[in-house]
């Protein structure tokens, strides 16, 4: 959707070549510009090369970033491993830091930029078992508030998009049960979340920041 | 190798696009004084690296009081 309204997309992807391929594809046939890039953004000395590198593929610096990037490991709390609570911490919250801080740079000498971080319903809101990812989805949340503040009179607006139950890979596996809770009694499509990504990285979303928009069916209502 | 003059320059450019008042802006004015805060230092830090190739830590910039010593830590660096 971002493509659609005319932006060139740098599609990031760690393991899955194939569907950033097929993403960029989709893009390419619909008449607009994309370029997948690897980078495992969980590591540290990531964030750098790779907003360079789009910048160069791209011919323009990154003005709007998704941190888009989730993965869950899931236990209770008294049985979780460090190493469940680090790789979800880093990938979740501290990708979004590193990419958030590079990004900047460019953004405030831009007087313009978006910062699109997904958080997620789960960390406003209990879920048992997830007690990383809700730290990690809740922090990304209060991450958002506070960088919108320091930079909102440069022209960036920085955001917060909390999906809730969305069929993706992520969510397979889920019980019905649990669609049962959601007032709209359904499943969200990753067009939904697309959809407002989009909205907040346009010109019409120009005086929002800060906040964070629930895309989940009524589930937080 | 930046001559002082141009360095002075750079940064005087960069406080009055900041919003400072242009005739405000000289070596004894308070940086606070010009309603010049942390933002903005960020960013003066990011010309003067790609300027000057002089990197500006954040124990730097809590030195930097007034628009002379913006001007001097570049020189002396730069």
């Amino acid at each position: 959707m971002l493509a659609r309204d005319g932006w060139p997309v740098a599609v990031n992807y760690r393991s899955g070549e194939a569907e950033a391929a097929a993403v960029v594809a989709s893009i390419e046939a619909a008449g607009g510009r994309a370029v997948a890039l690897q980078a495992d953004v969980a590591d540290p000395a990531a964030a750098g090369p790779l907003l360079e590198g789009a910048a160069a593929a791209l011919g323009a610096p990154v003005l709007v970033l998704v941190n888009n990037a989730g993965v869950r490991a899931d236990g209770l709390a008294l049985s979780l491993t460090d190493e469940d609570w680090q790789r979800v911490l880093e990938t979740n919250l501290g990708s979004t830091y590193r990419l958030t801080r590079a990004a900047l740079r460019a953004m405030i000498r831009a007087r313009f930029g978006r910062v699109i971080n997904i958080a997620s319903v789960v960390g406003p809101r209990a879920n048992a078992g997830q007690a990383n990812y809700a730290a990690s989805k809740a922090a990304v949340i209060g991450f958002t508030k506070t960088v919108a503040v320091e930079v909102a009179r440069r022209g960036v607006t920085v955001n917060a998009v909390a999906p809730g139950l969305i069929a993706t890979d992520m969510t397979a596996g889920i019980p019905d049960v649990l669609l049962e809770r959601v007032p709209a009694q359904r499943a969200g499509t990753p067009e939904d979340v697309a959809a407002t990504v989009a909205f907040l990285a346009s010109a019409a979303a120009a005086y929002i920041t800060g906040t964070t928009i629930y895309v989940d069916g009524g589930l937080s209502a | 190798m930046a001559e002082p003059a141009q360095i002075e320059k750079v940064i005087t450019d960069s406080l009055i696009s900041f919003g400072a008042n242009a005739e405000d802006v000289n070596r004894d004015a308070e940086l606070t004084a010009l309603d010049i805060d942390s933002l903005d230092l960020a960013e003066l830090s990011q010309i003067i690296e790609e300027q000057f190739g002089v990197e500006l830590t954040s124990a730097d910039v809590a030195e930097i009081h007034t628009v002379g010593d913006a001007i001097d830590i570049v020189v002396e660096r730069a």
